[in-house]
């Protein structure tokens, strides 16, 4: 990395050397039994340079071949846009515990025994389940180094548990699923298995829900399947540069209902998207998005900030080897005063949405969401009555998110999004069951 | 570091020498070039070049598969992968036997899109990104550009060793107008198997887009519910690789006697018009090759012919599990990737009726053109439509606001009453499936129309 940075340095008046090298070790089972052992080890170097005031850049899986990649950097640079910004000075990064040495070292006949443990917890609750699952085990290194000299190294542990199940009656398909993620070795499998004994409990009975506009509470796999896409698009400050944001020019502006409360986080602690420092070496902090109801912020990577006139929010994410781009880490809504069955109890007719599938393929942009429940439950007289199907919900999430409520319980959704139940009085519901 | 071709010698002598029912090795040269526009200036331009490889074992049922970047100590990565399936495996290996193929060298590829100067692609992108701009009340435009040229090279225990090539080109255009709070979007996906001049002349095409997305802005919205459905060729394109084709992977199948259950060869799936094929024996699309991840031969399959079920897609071993041939569907999207079963160019046969046929006795219905993506759970789809149109009393009426379409596969192909005689293929799309995207393949059907389609509201 040194020498690439040495030789970059000759042929620009900027450089930074981004390397990543991970290692996942994944056990996945299929139908039920154990079928792949995986060992993932992967490595790529970055190069982003400014040659006469524009940005170039290159990626390569090799560090061995240093001109090449400088080479084909300062070819792009004739191309890029006007680097507007400073790369970072040396500075101190906050403490964001991320690295447990206890994820690398289960051993790969523990992840196995968890895998056959999941799916034994689940079928023991429904004996023809067929199941796939995966217990993974990975560790990042990231290191940065720049030409202001500014350098930024760490190493984050991540441990994954997935759990996929499939009840097939005739054509008639059910599926329930629950993953989860952290920094610290996840051994208990009730993790996935209680959350998917919970849903098959929910689906037992198929019931039809009727069309019309009906009142929907969204569980937290929900809320991430329908607006989170809407509004990470909208709150990403290339987004807003471009005008093409819906709450771009509403800053400082109460947009949502007043109980809402949304904000980044990329220093919880072992959580997966954590990191002490962004992409391009810029501290890492907690960012609050909205603030009950008021757009507070945008996402913001250095580039685009100083395009904006405003200052990076330590957000920028490389992606695959990408050049950086304002991108959110974990997001956090802070939860309501309602517990869920005091929210379900005043539906006399309504669904409780688990799974939207195909909600990201509308007018994202635009907010509009509509999607075919994939798993979802009608809530009638106050209680869940069974799973629907063939049904789909659709809206608008600004004019949905201006008349919420929020439920007391919280869950993290794969380690990227922790949130409470929402429930909305109003939405379209599509059926022809 | 070694070359691939360097890595291929050593790992031929010491795959040989490997105890295991099957061993495989992948190893796969890369170079890329991407462009990004983001409102009116090019926002990324950047280079890739990549190499790496995977080793990928067969023991006793039990898989055990490394993939790496680093192409030293082969030995050392051939004896994890061998672990690792033999700490997997605890039954019989099912596996169809195959004769090997040896085809050594790669083919010299003359005009690679990689090697046009960077120059003359920014050239047509500043030429079409000034004419989104050009029109009045847009707001503004997003223009992805990619290409790649990659190298393979595939060996097996059995003494296969196949190298290939593939280049790829994509682009993405979307036209994003505003009005107060109000946003609407248009796109176009291009796709080509390598010919950058695929990418040219498409003025017109992108104007007409532009203009679009500004017209959206005072398109009414569909009330959701059933509706007789038109699909143009490339929306159609997408709902028989959703709708039917994901269910046709018999990855999903061959351990699952439900689902067996359903996809009984000879079960009655549609209309007797309808024939649905997989096939990446077709001629220069992105989806064809001549050999698959697994090294089998490519194959042209019919899935449904007639209307009902004739044929799915395998792999070698789905293939020995449900004792059929194999399909040559085993696909991975790079070397960091086992392969999977997955579709090549999957298209529904012409038929006979024209467009006219097709809407003229509706009285309303929806016209659903161009896509915007689409997804399954293999009962269910959903995929959503880049424009729509009334259909009234026989004649495409006023656009209106863009479409969400779901059903159960099952009912909706049976509801199919009007296939056209248009088939056209499109190329600008990208398969995902358990993790990898986005997989090169094409889609294609005449215009075909559906009774009873669940259309989500807005």
């Amino acid at each position: 990395m040194e020498k690439i940075l040495a030789l970059a340095r000759k042929a620009a008046s900027q450089a930074e050397v981004f390397m990543v090298i991970s290692e996942e070790t994944p056990v996945h089972f299929e139908a039920n039994r154990l079928k792949h052992i995986q060992s993932k080890q992967s490595a790529f170097v970055a190069l982003r340079l400014v040659k006469e005031g524009r940005l170039g850049y290159a990626v390569s899986t090799r560090s061995d071949n240093a001109q090449e990649l400088v080479d084909m950097a300062v070819e792009t640079s004739r191309f890029g846009m006007a680097a507007r910004f400073e790369l970072p000075l040396p500075q101190s990064y906050p403490e964001v515990p991320l690295d447990d040495p206890k994820v690398t070292a289960v051993p790969l006949e523990t992840m196995i025994r968890l895998g056959e443990e999941m799916i034994a917890r689940v079928r023991r609750h429904t004996p023809e389940l067929l199941c796939e699952a995966s217990v993974s085990r990975s560790a990042i290194s990231v290191r940065l180094l720049n030409s202001q000299g500014a350098q930024a190294a760490y190493h984050k542990t991540v441990f994954s548990l997935g759990l996929e199940g499939s009840l097939i009656h005739g054509t008639d398909m059910l599926f329930v699923g629950e993953s989860q993620s952290a920094g610290h070795p996840l051994l208990r499998p009730e993790l996935v298995t209680d959350p998917v004994i919970e849903q098959l409990e929910r689906a037992r009975e198929s019931v039809t829900v009727s069309t019309g506009t009906l009142p929907v509470i969204l569980s937290p796999n929900g809320v991430a399947s329908t607006l989170l896409i809407s509004l990470m698009t909208a709150f990403n400050g290339k987004t807003v540069l471009q005008g093409a944001s819906p709450v771009g020019h509403r800053l400082g502006q109460p947009v949502f209902d007043r109980k809402l409360w949304l904000w980044d986080d990329a220093t919880l602690a072992f959580n997966p998207q954590s990191r002490p420092c962004d992409d391009e070496g810029v501290p890492s902090q907690r960012t609050p998005l909205i603030e009950a109801g008021t757009v507070s912020n945008f996402l913001y990577d250095l580039q685009t900030a100083a395009l904006a006139n405003t200052i990076s929010t330590g957000s920028a994410s490389r992606g695959r080897g990408s050049l950086p781009s304002p991108a959110p880490s974990a997001l956090v809504i802070a939860p309501g005063q309602s517990g869920l069955e005091k929210m379900m109890a005043d539906i006399k007719e309504g669904l409780l949405v688990e799974f939207i599938m195909g909600a990201e393929q509308g007018n994202v942009l635009g907010g509009d969401f509509g999607g075919n429940v994939l798993l979802g439950y009608k809530i009638a007289g106050g209680q869940v009555a069974g799973r629907v199907k063939n049904t789909m919900i659709s809206g608008n999430i600004y004019e949905l998110l201006k008349n919420i409520t929020l439920s007391r319980e919280t869950k993290w959704v794969g380690g990227s999004l922790k949130t409470p139940y929402i429930l909305f009085p109003a939405i379209s519901v599509s059926s022809n069951s | 570091m070694p070359t691939i071709s360097e890595a291929g010698e050593k790992l031929s002598r010491i795959l040989k020498g490997t105890a295991a029912d099957f061993i495989e090795a992948h190893l796969e040269e890369n170079r890329a070039s991407y462009m990004t526009y983001r409102g009116r200036e090019l926002e990324a331009v950047g280079r890739t070049t990549s190499s790496g490889g995977n080793i990928r074992a067969l023991s006793r049922g039990g898989w055990g598969f490394a993939s790496f970047n680093s192409l030293d100590d082969l030995p050392g990565k051939v004896a994890l992968a061998v672990a690792q399936a033999k700490l997997a495996g605890n039954e019989t290996s099912h596996l169809t036997p195959m004769a090997p193929t040896v085809k050594p060298d790669w083919a010299s590829l003359n005009d690679s899109p990689v090697d046009i100067p960077l120059a003359e692609k920014k050239a047509l992108l500043d030429e079409y990104n000034e004419l989104i701009w050009s029109t009045p009340k847009l707001k503004t435009s997003v223009i992805g550009y990619g290409d790649s040229q990659k190298r393979t090279l595939y060996l097996n225990s059995e003494g296969s060793r196949i190298a290939q090539q593939r280049a790829d080109v994509t682009l993405r255009l979307t036209a994003i107008a505003a009005q107060d709070s109000d946003v609407q979007q248009v796109g176009l996906s291009l796709g080509s198997r390598g010919e950058f001049a695929v990418m040219k002349n498409r003025h017109r095409e992108i104007a007409a887009m532009a203009q679009r997305a500004v017209d959206l802005l005072a398109a009414p919205c569909v009330n959701g519910g059933e509706y007789t459905v038109v699909l143009d060729p490339v929306l159609a394109g997408v709902f028989v690789h959703e709708a039917f084709g994901h269910l046709s992977e018999s990855d999903f199948v061959y351990e699952n006697e439900r689902m067996k259950e359903i996809m009984t060869l000879g079960r009655e799936f549609g209309p007797p018009e309808l024939n649905i094929v997989d096939s990446a024996r077709l001629p220069d699309r992105r989806g064809s090759y001549e050999y698959d991840d697994e090294g089998t031969p490519a194959h042209h399959t019919y899935l449904i012919q007639e209307g009902k079920l004739v044929g799915r897609l395998h792999s070698r071993e789905t293939a020995a599990r449900m004792n059929e041939a194999p399909t040559g569907n085993a696909r991975s999207i790079n070397y960091h990737y086992p392969p999977i079963v997955r579709m090549s160019n999957t298209f529904i046969e012409a038929g006979t009726a024209s467009f006219q046929d097709i809407i003229a006795d509706i009285k309303e219905g929806i016209y659903a053109r161009n896509w915007y993506g689409g997804t399954t759970s293999m009962e269910m789809f959903t995929f959503s439509a880049g424009e729509a149109y009334m259909i009234r009393h026989g004649r495409i009426a006023e656009m209106v606001r863009p479409v969400v379409l779901t059903g159960n596969v099952f009912t909706t192909l049976k509801n199919i009453d009007g296939i056209g005689n248009d088939l056209h293929m499109n190329e600008g799309g990208g398969c995902g499936k358990s993790g990898q995207f986005p997989l090169p393949v094409s889609d294609g059907s005449p215009h075909i129309r559906i009774r009873h389609c669940l259309i989500g509201g807005c």
